[in-house]
């Protein structure tokens, strides 16, 4: 089975010839994905390739945000004849198989290639408009996303010295340092952790690392945003875990939590303050990815039952992400402007778009009944019943700051009237720019009501897993 | 391991401090180029033997690292015409002291770090992270987009080093990891160079300067 994915991964950059071939390779891939899923354990190339409980959920989400966000691409693509999209299309499947091979690789090394060429394959996305802005934002990325790749490895090197120093003939299988932890020579660890964090949390777009971020978001179209935000954000936070995984093995929670709840706090904050007054709504959006990437990484140190809310959030965000992206591309599309000063009354200009994003933005901000409300939830009583009273609160008050930061801008976006001047052009809102945006906003509503049980599953494997029980 | 070991380490240790301190781009790239040859070389002495991983390994980085990357370089300096750093943030004395800083805390780093009993007293851990670090520095403190990818270069040849350590306990898998990776990584940038030349008409990356808060 999970030689089909490889075969898929290959294959897939040949599939180049016209937008459509992007949602046939979504439904494919997501039918290959619900078929691996339903199967006890898939495993190749010795281990190499093995998808556990965690690589399951994460697997699962991907393919499914995937398949949504590919159901808007003919329809965007239709809107932007002006470019070619032949290199668009390849580098959107490429993108999936290498997200794909991230996920269920379960080799310290293969994990690393496969996270650089994630890079690789979606840098020419950011890249789409092909202007001085698009440009800046692409070389940034490149070059900070480089810099954090070869962070990730000296990390693997040093993890890789932690058992040779201890003379442990390892495969560096994950299974197999998970096994060995205990063995491993703790400075080394200690320095390999940091380094991962630095390294992955780069990718990841956690605070200090986060600067590509925004000029990425803020300059690629708007499905290309919700994929990295939604998909790649995940798969770098997968490989977080899995070192989390080790050294907790390895007895070292404390020291990996402390550093962890530092981390998420300082993302939270740093989100907080550059939101506030923030002119462009993309950029703004990019912000509030590196927000909930701190609210991950803080729930991980904070530790027991969120854990479970943990990963239940990042099913959440991605979700919330993938109606946030595409309703934003769409006002985007519909003002050829994306900064508060020109844009305001997207409720009459586009009614659905613009209700879809004030809908997303009270989704984000974790307002009841959606299923962001409900993960939050769970990390904050969390926190309080293990007595770490004093992160709840800061956890707490940065969600406010950033729900009144993020609220000024997303409202002039929304409401009062379109400005005069404004051109009338191609746009309006047809069934297929929005239609995958309403998918993803009702099924994090369903999530913050009700989780179905095969979902509720996959959650408890994932979280137990981590901690370690069978 | 063999005793040539740590004299070619303290050549690239030296080279380190060139690249830092020297303004001309051409000589920048020559010494990068001849950084990565002297890598090369000592895949071989670290190894203790010619086999044939280690000779594979070897001529890879020398050519790679050596010859075809420096090749690209010197091509993108020719097309943008420029030939010397222009206003680096910090200035070469500076840097140099930087430099050495770095190194000084490479060495007291590597000394708290439990080594290995095959290690113990060689340079390589503390010429890794010396190395790493200056590419490091290379890349924040300088503008034209050709010295930043040599400052990239030269923070893998660090990282390449420390691989080196575990060149027999490791699957080759990561060796050829890094060296696909410098391809790749320079080839894309390589492109996207191509087009800042077209659009800006410089390399400054300062000039990349319109997406800021």
């Amino acid at each position: 089975m999970p030689l089909v994915f490889a075969a898929l991964a290959f294959a897939l950059p040949s599939e180049r010839w016209r937008p459509w071939l992007v949602p046939m390779g979504g439904v494919i891939h997501l039918t290959l994905v619900v078929l691996a899923l339903r199967r006890p354990d898939v495993t190749a190339f010795e281990g190499w390739l093995l998808l556990d409980p965690l690589g399951r959920l994460i697997l699962g989400f991907l393919s499914l945000l995937f398949f949504l966000c590919a159901l808007y691409v003919p329809g965007y693509l239709a809107l932007r004849r002006d470019r070619s999209n032949r290199i668009f299309c390849t580098c959107l499947l490429a993108f999936l198989g290498t997200m794909t091979l991230m996920t269920a690789s379960h080799h310290l090394g293969l994990m690393w290639v496969a996270l650089e060429a994630t890079t690789l394959a979606s840098a020419p996305l950011l890249y789409f408009n092909r202007n001085q802005r698009s440009l800046e934002a692409t070389w940034k990325y490149l070059l900070i996303g480089s810099v954090g790749i070869a962070l990730a490895l000296l990390g693997s090197l040093f993890l890789a010295y932690a058992a040779f120093r201890a003379g442990l003939d390892t495969s560096l299988l994950f299974d197999d340092l998970v096994r060995e932890a205990p063995q491993l020579s703790r400075p080394w660890l200690h320095a390999a952790f940091v380094l991962l964090l630095v390294g992955y949390g780069t990718k990841m777009g956690l605070a200090p690392m986060h600067t590509w971020k925004p000029d990425a978001y803020g300059e690629s179209p708007g499905v290309v945003g919700a994929l990295l935000a939604g998909g790649l954000t995940n798969c770098a936070f997968l490989a977080l875990l899995r070192f989390y995984q080790v050294c907790a093995a390895a007895g070292e929670t404390a020291f990996v939590r402390e550093v962890m709840i530092v981390i998420g706090l300082l993302s939270m904050a740093v989100a907080g303050v550059f939101m506030a007054r923030q002119q462009d709504f993309k950029r703004m959006l990019a912000y509030s990815s590196v927000e909930h990437m701190g609210i991950l990484v803080l729930g991980m140190g904070i530790g027991g039952a969120a854990v479970f809310g943990v990963l239940l959030h990042l099913v959440n965000n991605g979700l919330t992400k993938g109606v946030l992206f595409l309703s934003a591309g769409n006002i985007h599309r519909a003002y050829d402007s994306k900064l508060t000063t020109h844009v305001s009354g997207a409720l009459r200009r586009v009614p659905v778009s613009g209700a879809l994003f004030l809908a997303g933005f009270f989704a984000i901000t974790g307002s009841p009944p959606f299923g962001v409300f409900l993960s939050e939830f769970i990390i904050l009583r969390a926190a309080i019943d293990s007595d770490q009273f004093l992160i709840a609160g800061l956890f707490l008050a940065m969600l406010f700051v950033v729900f009144v930061g993020m609220g000024a801008t997303v409202l002039s976006v929304v409401q009062g009237e379109p400005p005069k001047d404004l051109r009338p052009n191609a746009y309006h809102d047809s069934f297929l720019m929005v239609g995958p945006a309403i998918a993803c906003l009702a099924l994090v509503l369903l999530l913050g009501l009700y989780i179905p049980p095969p979902i509720n599953g996959l959650l408890q494997d994932a979280a137990n897993f981590l901690d370690g029980r069978p | 391991m063999s005793r040539a070991v740590d004299p070619i380490l303290v050549l690239v240790l030296l080279l380190n401090f060139f690249i830092l301190g020297t303004s001309r781009l051409r000589a920048v790239i020559d010494g990068s180029a001849l950084q990565g040859v002297l890598l090369g070389i000592l895949v071989i002495f670290v190894h203790g033997g010619v086999g044939v991983q280690s000779l594979i390994v070897a001529t890879a980085a020398i050519l790679i690292k050596g010859t075809l990357i420096p090749s690209l370089l010197h091509r993108a300096m020719r097309e943008a015409a420029i030939r010397r750093e222009v206003e680096p943030l910090v200035g070469y004395i500076a840097s140099l002291l930087l430099g050495a800083i770095a190194t000084g805390a490479a060495v007291l780093f590597a000394r708290a770090l439990p080594l290995a009993p095959a290690h113990v007293g060689s340079l390589l851990v503390p010429a890794s992270l010396a190395t790493a670090l200056t590419g490091f520095l290379i890349l924040c403190t300088r503008r034209k987009a050709i010295t930043q990818v040599v400052g990239y270069l030269v923070l893998e040849n660090g990282i390449f080093i420390m691989g080196l350590c575990l060149l027999e306990a490791m699957p080759f898998l990561v060796e050829m990891g890094v060296l696909l990776d410098l391809l790749v990584a320079v080839f894309v940038i390589g492109i996207i160079i191509n087009h800042i030349n077209r659009e800006f008409a410089s390399l400054d990356t300062a000039r990349l300067s319109a997406l800021k808060e």
